[in-house]
């Protein structure tokens, strides 16, 4: 026990020595924390639109104006020429051409029907996506409008319409940064704690300091507690920082969910990517090796663990690497116990699991490394 | 008792590809100045970290103070102090934060064997408030040797301490190194520099993980088995060439300012046929002389 509390003096002393690390570990996460939740704003806004109208009309103005009116839209062009319309697309000035047939005001009062012809540049696809859908709705709105008129002027008010209102649960203002902040803050407390745990215990292979520990009768359990208590305590730190401190005082996010639930899970959990840090550090013997490795899973844990595109939305292969991701889990409770305020009961299996994830990766690197010195 | 005591040790890298240690057995006295010297890859690194439990042995035995390193690596590990070849100390911890690190982990206080390091830690006390990788190659030897002595050992080992180091430095060094056998301490030291070898009680001659030979420097050299020759003239380069024709020699090697012969039977007059075959053969100033062969001489004698 005394060894160790000399073993952790050591190591802190060190870490807080570190003048390139130490705003890496402190001030780096915050920094993020603050700028991309402002940034990863699914909503799309300013969608290029250039038109295509063949018709001038009224109607066609009525169109225009609704759709401009939206706000999402910014009209680039208007003009009757399909073909100037395209060069605007590929120029990347604009997103999207809505052409709007001759006869569009005619056709649409004599045979109550027209076609409209929509081209997006699908090359943001998310924004593609995003503003055809924008449109559609805009135009499915116009339609509806436009016959609940005549349905007046012919006397039939009797139009049949299904009107859909939905709500938005648990952020009723669809609101992406309480969203993604917390999930976020998810993510750098697992980068902190893998990369750092993982680097130092390679800095001590490359230094050959190891060695020098290993003659000495310190004994590999005490060692490796006294890597993984620190990165620990970092990690808790951290945590609270971006939760209070920025995910209160910052977006107003405000956790619903019990705080000591939601803490005994992060402690867990960061038992779980310690492990994973040890792990990479018995495969590697440089500081390099151990970021390549460690990369490679955030990398993964970044893109495939809900943090961007709903797991349920994957196929069905790439689910199951979702559900292999301890990151997963953190993201989905912290979601549950932030926004919905959800209780232990609710997030029991991923307790499990992550507990599984925590013996699992724990007792591997241990294993490897017993086989390895 | 014996210090270490290693019997027909072998250890392969590679699987096999490489021999490290080839049965290698010697012992090691207590109290003993030891040297273990060879060229680089010899083997002396992985002689030491097996003997300091850092590696296992392929076969082989070996106890380190009657403990065996398999099985009583605890032990030994309370009782060896280890100086690695490289540096490695932490170097952005202080030399004294270095130091009562070192004394901690084996559950003592910087002050309780400072009477061993005293002369040592003295040399680097104007430092101590210095980062470990801030110091100078000699300094950070010494801090190294008073980190392997903090927890006074039983038993010293030293990989290649001196090298790098500037001679001054090295001669200081070995002459800490006496102090410490005065005060009883065993002492293991590997070094690829032969001159020190006349500086250790005893000696093993290392080579391609096989030992040479063993003896006290004195004994090594007693068994070099025929006189030795230098032999110099204006061009020594074409010196050489012209030796290494001459059936008459056992061996022929540049030494220094010398080229070193010495013949395959003693016959007195072959010295003098040397001396004229030379002359024949152009060369000036030559001049010839027998000398007492070193550590060296013996190592390549031994070699082939």
């Amino acid at each position: 026990m005394r060894t160790l509390i000399f073993l952790l003096k050591k190591e802190f002393k060190q870490i807080f020595r570190n003048k390139a690390l130490l705003p890496i570990i402190f001030i780096a996460p915050i920094m993020q924390l603050i700028i991309l939740p402002l940034a990863a704003d699914f909503e799309i806004k300013n969608i290029n639109i250039s038109f295509v109208d063949h018709d001038r009309s009224s109607f066609s103005q009525q169109l225009y104006q609704k759709i401009v009116g939206s706000g999402y839209f910014k009209a680039i062009s208007y003009g009757s020429s399909y073909q100037d319309a395209m060069q605007h697309i590929e120029k990347e000035e604009s997103d999207i051409i809505l052409e709007i047939p001759e006869g569009f005001e005619r056709q649409l009062i004599r045979e109550n029907k027209q076609d409209l012809f929509v081209a997006i540049n699908a090359i943001n696809g998310v924004k593609a996506g995003l503003g055809g859908s924008y449109l559609n709705q805009i135009i499915a709105n116009y339609n509806q409008d436009i016959r609940a008129e005549w349905g007046l002027i012919k006397g039939n008010p009797q139009q049949a319409g299904l009107q859909v209102s939905s709500y938005f649960w648990f952020n009723p203002h669809m609101n992406y940064q309480v969203f993604m902040v917390p999930a976020i803050l998810v993510l750098l407390v697992t980068m902190i704690s893998t990369y750092m745990c993982a680097l130092n215990i390679v800095k001590e292979k490359e230094i050959g300091t190891i060695e020098q520990i290993n003659v000495t009768p310190i004994k590999k359990y005490q060692f490796i507690l006294g890597k993984l208590i620190p990165f620990w305590l970092i990690g808790i730190f951290i945590f609270t920082i971006g939760l209070f401190g920025i995910g209160y005082l910052i977006y107003g996010i405000v956790p619903l969910g019990n705080l000591l639930t939601l803490y005994a899970y992060l402690s867990l959990y960061l038992i779980a990517m310690l492990g994973l840090g040890l792990l990479i550090s018995t495969v590697s013997n440089t500081q390099q090796q151990a970021m390549s490795v460690a990369f490679f899973f955030i990398m993964i844990f970044m893109l495939m663990s809900g943090l961007f595109t709903s797991i349920d939305s994957m196929p069905n292969w790439a689910k199951a690497i979702a559900y292999c991701s301890p990151v997963t889990y953190f993201i989905d409770v912290i979601r549950m116990l932030v926004l919905k305020g959800s209780t232990f009961n609710d997030i029991k299996v991923h307790f499990a699991i992550t507990a599984g994830f925590a013996v699992l990766l724990n007792v591997w690197a241990l294993y490897k490394y017993k086989k390895t010195s | 008792m014996e210090a270490v005591s290693i019997n027909s040790l072998s250890k392969s890298f590679n699987k096999g590809a490489i021999q490290a240690l080839d049965a290698v057995s010697f012992s090691v006295q207590e109290g003993e100045l030891f040297g273990l010297i060879g060229p680089d890859g010899a083997g002396k690194t992985t002689l030491f970290r097996i003997l300091t439990t850092l590696l296992l042995p392929d076969s082989g035995e070996a106890t380190v103070y009657g403990w065996d390193i398999r099985t009583d690596y605890q032990k030994i590990r309370r009782e060896v102090g280890y100086m690695p070849g490289k540096f490695s100390l932490y170097q952005d911890l202080t030399v004294e934060e270095n130091l009562s690190f070192f004394a901690s982990v084996f559950g003592q206080k910087l002050t309780d064997n400072y009477a061993l390091i005293q002369d040592i830690y003295e040399q680097i006390a104007p430092f101590k408030d210095r980062r470990a990788g801030k110091l100078s190659g000699g300094m950070k030897q010494k801090l190294a040797l008073c980190c392997a002595l903090i927890h006074r050992p039983k038993l010293l080992f030293l990989d290649e301490p001196t090298t790098g180091v500037d001679a001054v430095s090295r001669k200081e060094f070995w002459e800490m190194l006496k102090k410490l056998k005065a005060q009883g301490m065993s002492i293991l030291v590997s070094t690829p520099y032969m001159d020190e070898a006349n500086l250790c009680e005893r000696i093993a001659l290392i080579q391609n993980g096989k030992i040479l030979s063993i003896d006290s420097p004195q004994g090594i050299i007693k068994q070099y088995p025929t006189p030795l020759y230098a032999v110099k003239a204006k061009n020594m380069i074409s010196l050489l060439a012209t030796l290494r024709q001459q059936e008459q020699l056992a061996s022929c090697y540049a030494f220094g300012e010398y080229h070193h012969i010495s013949f395959k039977s003693q016959d007195a007059q072959q010295l003098q046929q040397l001396q004229q075959t030379l002359e024949a053969a152009g060369h000036q100033e030559i001049s010839m002389l027998a000398i007492e062969p070193s550590i060296e001489d013996c190592f390549i004698e031994l070699m082939h």
